[in-house]
């Protein structure tokens, strides 16, 4: 399903249509977020680079890592520096709010020696919306050019955005990428329990999809891992249920989930097990709260199994008889008798309803020699 | 039972590159695990590059630190004659202070920068030590968002000369308040969390607490460390700290 979800980023937008766009959101009991935001970039990147995608190129606008981190995590999938270029970083990480350049300026500091990644622009004003927006489509038009081919985008910290600038300015921007014609497709990160939840709401409004990590087993009391549940909150660390939840363009609300895993060899999803019952859990948060029961007990579901139905083999022992027309009308006579045996007493026999049946089979039996279609008209 | 940090030592593994960040309680204070760090970032390293700290304190003199790590066998004076400790009183200076609307902390993240570039240049590894963050937000007269920002470009620094970045903050001074809270800020922030908790059973003579680290893997390619919880208890002693697993103290 996370597939599904970087094929539906590649396969871009429709003619008319605003650019599918990806929140993905987690939380601080499950913290696996940034991972899938990893994953998801690497995925559409490697689409892009080899030309499988619609967009021919990526704007990341990195508020939360350095350039550099992304250049390297990129290299680790795969992906070497010729085939990042089609890949620009805006970076709004290294100096957000201009204290650097200031810094320097003023001769009280001097930039760091260490390498820096030179390849990223700079933004030193983070808190200016309408400059980040025509900073981000003017590098995408450096990507692909002006006209017709379009470009994505992906915001790796919605928080660190919105606690520069105010909740309308930043949903008017990401808003504004939907609505640009050459935007092919957009997705983003947020952390959810650092916003309100109005705030949440409106970002998860403005996309298709949303992608929510949650905890795999949550914790009972509601409460964040303490030290009594170490096992929990470990695992929490390494595991958590992946929800997609995508709106079709008809308003249909098609809710999906899978498990993720995070290794040493990388994050890996995998379709949930049943037995472990994950997904009864599941089934039973996405149903609609209803007065009548729409669920089996584990008792009803055992005595539901040992119904068993009219056609089924009885598997008690006793020949299997199912009637194939061919038995003569003795034998059924010789199986009435022991019961009659058993209940010399009951005169009710006649009392029984019986049907009797034979099959017309028998008197039209196929020949063999003849073709049964020898009067097909072809 | 372990004494001198082995426990400690063994659950948060190497600090370079790394945020750690220490939460207490009224009942419980960490700052034995600031010390800790603190010495063992000044110890020399088996490689041969040596270590430096850069040490903003918001809540103590110098004098306070001198005296408890001199007990744990650390001269911190002559450390600093040294070049090795370079500490930044935040109670006796700030200059800026009522004149700009940064409360001074942009001119001591540039005191910082500055003091780390001069290190970096004689391939030294830094480690940042803040003690403690609520005394420095109310130093920006209770701006969040500010502390944040100097958060943020503090771990600028970490991803450019490597240096890794140490803070400590109360947990229960945010509790009942409404969400987000500077400290769910920090967690997320944070590679390793550490969080020192009265026991939950009550009072005990011969134990003063529990700690529980949250250590996040890296996970870059070719090398990486596992996710890691450990939880042990701790008896802090005149010239030290005994860590020992629970139920292990007889």
């Amino acid at each position: 399903m996370a597939e599904w979800v970087c094929r539906a980023l590649r396969d871009g937008a429709l003619e008319g249509e605003h650019a599918p766009a990806l929140t993905i959101k987690d939380s601080i009991v499950s913290p696996l977020g940034f991972q899938v935001f990893g994953h998801v970039l690497s995925q559409l990147s490697t689409n892009i680079s080899a030309g499988k995608s619609q967009s021919r190129g990526l704007v990341l606008v990195a508020f939360s890592r350095s350039p550099l981190y992304y250049v390297n995590l990129l290299k680790r999938r795969g992906l070497d520096n010729s085939s990042q270029q089609r890949i620009q970083i805006l970076d709004c990480y290294t100096d957000p709010l201009g204290w650097r350049e200031g810094l320097v300026e003023c001769g009280s500091a001097k930039n760091l020696p260490h390498e820096v990644y030179k390849a990223a622009s700079v933004c030193r004003n983070v808190k200016d919306v309408d400059t980040l927006l025509s900073s981000i489509i003017s590098l995408g038009e450096g990507l692909v050019g002006q006209g017709k081919v379009s470009f994505s985008v992906a915001i790796d910290s919605v928080n660190e955005m919105s606690r520069h600038a105010t909740l309308s300015s930043v949903s008017g921007l990401l808003n504004n990428l939907r609505c640009c014609e050459q935007i092919s497709s957009i997705f983003w990160f947020f952390h959810a329990d650092l916003c309100e939840e109005r705030v949440a709401a409106v970002i998860e409004y403005m996309s298709s999809m949303v992608a929510s990590i949650e905890p795999l087993i949550p914790f009972t009391n509601g409460h964040r891992g303490n030290s009594e549940n170490l096992s929990l909150a470990e695992q929490n660390f390494t595991q958590g249920k992946f929800h997609v939840r995508c709106k079709r363009r008809n308003g249909r609300v098609r809710v999906m989930f899978e498990e993720i895993h995070v290794g040493q060899s990388g994050i890996s999803f995998t379709s949930p097990s049943s037995e472990d019952g994950v997904i009864n859990q599941v089934n039973q948060a996405l149903l609609p709260k209803v007065q009548f029961n729409l669920q089996l007990s584990e008792k009803e579901k055992n005595d539901r199994a040992k119904v068993v139905l009219p056609f089924e083999h009885q598997g008690n022992g006793k020949p299997v008889q199912i009637y194939d027309g061919r038995k003569s009308l003795m034998d059924s006579k010789y199986e009435a008798a022991p019961a009659s045996t058993v209940n010399p007493n009951t005169n009710d026999e006649s009392s029984k309803g019986e049907i009797i049946y034979f099959r017309d089979s028998e008197d039209e039996m196929p020949d063999s020699d003849e073709d049964p279609d020898d009067d097909l008209d072809i | 039972m372990e004494q001198g940090g082995g426990l400690l030592d063994e659950a948060l593994g190497d600090l370079s590159r790394r945020v750690v960040l220490l939460e207490d309680c009224v009942d419980t204070s960490a700052a034995f695990v600031l010390h800790h760090i603190l010495k063992r970032s000044l110890s020399q390293p088996p490689h041969s590059t040596s270590n430096a700290v850069v040490f903003v304190a918001f809540a103590h003199p110098f004098s306070h630190y001198d005296r408890i790590l001199r007990r744990l066998g650390c001269n911190l004076a002559a450390q600093r004659d040294n070049n090795r400790f370079f500490f930044l009183d935040m109670l006796m200076d700030c200059p800026d202070e009522g004149k700009n609307s940064d409360c001074g902390l942009i001119a001591l993240y540039g005191k910082i920068q500055k003091t780390i570039s001069a290190l970096a240049q004689e391939n030294n590894c830094v480690t940042v030590m803040i003690d403690d963050i609520s005394l420095m937000e109310v130093a920006a007269k209770g701006s969040t968002n500010l502390v944040l920002d100097f958060l943020h470009y503090c771990h600028t620094l970490i991803s450019e000369s490597g240096c890794s970045l140490i803070m400590l903050n109360h947990k229960d001074i945010y509790s009942g308040t409404a969400k987000p809270t500077l400290i769910l800020q920090m967690e997320y922030l944070a590679d390793i969390l550490i969080r020192a908790e009265p026991l939950a059973t009550g009072l005990a003579s011969d134990v003063h607490g529990q700690l529980t680290v949250k250590n996040r893997g890296i996970y870059d390619g070719h090398e990486g460390s596992r996710n890691k919880v450990s939880n042990f208890q701790f008896k802090v002693k005149e010239n030290g700290v005994e860590y020992f697993y629970p139920g292990s103290k007889t």
